[in-house]
């Protein structure tokens, strides 16, 4: 069964293997060590990663190294709703910003 | 909080969002670079402007430097000013000596300032690219910047689909 980005994203351990992702790709004792979880469970999650696309496995000598592919992850219908949400915490930010200039003294 | 609204043409994406502060602040803010490296970064990402020359000609040369310490270097070209009103110009990816990386589109902006009242303003920013495949890939790369900050939000963002 072909899975889809959103049920790569369901489950809360295959989102944090994600988050994990984002700063460097990982191999499966790192992840495994990582989460505190066995082998075969980090495996089993990063196999249904690997189904929905999300990863890719690329093998270094013998060790298999998971990468995200994040191309695949924006590839939603909505694809602009990361955007938005990055420019809405950006100008909650700036929010931030204005109510120190306000406070100054002219 | 105030919203931010979002309208997509085609080539062109207009973000328009209304600030708690009058328009020489709210212009101050989108223009000094010791203020917009307070904010431009979404966190825990943090923007280092390397030189910024605010004027008609002149650049903002800056990095989005991540936690993990990589940095990701832009620079926006300023073509046309009109102090309190707007500002014009493009974007484009570099390297830290402003070496534009020419295998990303070139993105054009307009930013306008309005006054709402005397204790609010709206800015209206307009970006324009030449298809909408152009449009997509500055989205992605402005993804790739915020990736782990957006999947921190991850909940937020999967509740908008339910």
């Amino acid at each position: 069964m072909r899975r889809d980005v959103f049920q790569a994203i369901a489950d809360p351990t295959r989102r944090n293997i994600l988050i994990s992702l984002t700063s460097e790709s990982k191999n499966i004792n790192n992840l495994a060590e990582q989460f505190d979880m066995t082998r075969q469970a980090v495996s089993l999650h990063v196999k249904y990663l690997q189904e929905c696309g999300v990863i890719n496995i690329e093998k270094k000598g013998r060790e298999r190294y998971c990468n995200l592919d994040v191309e695949k992850i924006v590839e939603v219908e909505k694809w602009l709703e990361p955007f938005k949400e990055l420019w809405k915490i950006k100008f909650a930010q700036l929010d931030i910003v204005l109510e120190e200039l306000k406070k100054k003294p002219k | 909080m105030n919203t931010t609204t979002f309208k997509t043409e085609e080539k062109k994406l207009t973000i328009t969002r209304t600030f708690n502060a009058p328009l020489d602040l709210v212009w101050k803010a989108w223009t000094n670079p010791d203020f917009l490296d307070k904010w431009w970064a979404p966190k825990p990402m943090q923007s280092k402007t390397k030189s910024m020359d605010f004027k008609d000609g002149g650049s903002r040369l800056y990095a989005m430097v991540a936690l993990n310490g990589d940095e990701h270097w832009a620079i926006t070209f300023y073509k046309e000013i009109m102090v309190n009103s707007y500002f014009k110009g493009e974007h484009a990816f570099c390297d830290e000596n402003a070496k534009i990386n020419t295998e990303f589109p070139v993105g054009k902006f307009c930013n306008k300032f309005i006054t709402l009242n005397e204790s609010q303003t709206t800015v209206v920013r307009e970006l324009t690219y030449t298809s909408e495949e152009h449009l997509k890939k500055m989205v992605e790369i402005g993804m790739k910047e915020g990736t782990s900050m957006i999947f921190e939000n991850l909940d937020e963002y999967l509740k908008s689909f339910k």
